[in-house]
């Protein structure tokens, strides 16, 4: 236990936490304000479009890339803006652990390198060939 | 229904969940799905898909504000997040296999044990890391911040912290929740991590675990753009609500009042699930 701390975070990883902070919120920010706006245009055009996931059909084949979502919005088609906020979204932890294998780097801590660079495979392995 | 009158519900439903998930401390996931497939009628994988994005969400805004404050341990995140992920992974190939009331039935006992555990008496604890074991080689011990001391602790019991996040990863991707009760389980009770710790690294971890699966459901086509804007933008009102309400009401009585409304969800996902009618 150690006394004197409020001038200064006694942990050797706090440059990092400072900057995976920012990045957290940043991406939270600019996701929820894609996802606002696809939003609110796709209802502008189809808000009494019948609205109803009872049954389970799964998304059409453009929702399901990352390629397919980013020709949608250069299209501009409101649906694939949302999608683009979502792609954010999910983007947001994985761009966390990156930030953190360069940290590490950084610190020459090789073992959480590592540790890092595994998680960072698997998530990408997830996203681009869906599992 | 119309799709303007369908979001409006649906955002009216969100918020309350990501209310409740901020007061009770257990994210909106939880409470969302309940409500997407009891409340609204939306096929389980759906509500699946729209919750997993919402707990990305609540997550990293939370997460943010905790990681700069110094309580959350990231070394012993990102060790630990090999195991969500690789069990995140493993969930999204036995969803495949699992039919909608089975879902629904392992739903409820879920809910019915994070109802459980949201009731529970706290212990604070402060281990002492023996040297020579997998805690020690990985240097997982730190410091965190009390009132204005810095308070050093050590972990325990690595193995089964470890062993105990490869399920809770397994169950968030089944559930599309962020596992948050079997996180702190595993980081409280297991590894004897201060309780402060414990939370704010779960919440950190639930990011990247929900990330892993939310990959492999959009290839699936569960993620729905229409449903999630709502969902999402509903669930991050209302947990930015309940963290400012936090700290100002006297939370005892709602936390009792969430807790009964979480054992009736509870039921009703294991009546729905075991009567075949999800």
């Amino acid at each position: 236990m150690s006394g004197d701390s409020r001038l200064g975070n006694p942990h050797e990883d706090y440059a990092l936490e400072q900057r995976l902070g920012t990045l957290l919120r940043g991406g939270v920010i600019v996701s929820a304000g894609v996802t606002l706006i696809g939003g609110i245009m796709y209802l502008a055009v189809h808000g009494s479009a019948p609205a109803s996931y009872h049954t389970f059909s799964g998304e059409p084949a453009t929702l399901r890339t990352v390629g397919g979502v980013i020709a949608g919005v250069l299209r501009g088609e409101s649906i694939a803006i949302i999608q683009l906020g979502v792609l954010l979204l999910i983007a947001t932890p994985i761009a966390r652990v990156l930030i953190s294998v360069i940290g590490f780097a950084r610190e020459r801590d090789w073992m959480y390198v590592a540790c890092s660079l595994l998680v960072l495979l698997l998530l990408f392995f997830s996203l681009a060939h869906g599992g | 229904m119309h799709a303007l009158t369908f979001t409006l519900l649906t955002l009216a439903g969100a918020l309350l969940a990501g209310l409740v998930g901020a007061l009770t401390g257990l994210g909106g996931g939880v409470v969302l799905v309940p409500l997407l497939t009891l409340g609204l009628g939306v096929d389980i994988r759906y509500a699946i898909g729209a919750s997993l994005v919402c707990v990305i969400a609540t997550s990293s805004g939370a997460a943010a504000a905790f990681v700069r404050e110094g309580f959350t341990n990231i070394r012993i995140g990102m060790f630990l997040e090999i195991a969500t992920t690789v069990g995140a992974l493993l969930g999204t190939v036995l969803a495949a296999y699992v039919s909608s009331s089975a879902l629904a039935v392992i739903f409820g006992i879920v809910l019915m044990f994070s109802a459980a555990q949201s009731m529970r008496q706290r212990v604070e604890h402060i281990a002492v890391t023996e040297p020579g074991t997998l805690g020690a080689r990985l240097r997982l011990s730190s410091t965190y911040p009390v009132g204005d001391r810095v308070v050093s602790y050590g972990v325990e019991h690595v193995p089964t912290g470890f062993g105990l996040m490869f399920m809770a990863g397994i169950l968030s991707a089944l559930l599309g929740i962020g596992s948050g009760v079997v996180k702190v389980l595993a980081m409280d009770r297991a590894m004897h991590l201060p309780y402060k710790v414990s939370t704010t690294t779960s919440n950190f971890m639930i990011g990247v675990t929900a990330a892993a699966s939310a990959g492999v459901y959009l290839h699936r086509g569960y993620i729905d753009p229409v449903l999630v804007m709502p969902v999402v933008l509903g669930v991050l009102t209302g947990a930015t609500l309940g963290a400012r309400l936090l700290a100002r009401v006297h939370v005892k009585p709602l936390r009792m009042l969430f807790t009964a409304i979480m054992v009736v969800l509870a039921l009703e996902m294991l009546y729905q699930g075991l009567t075949k009618r999800i």
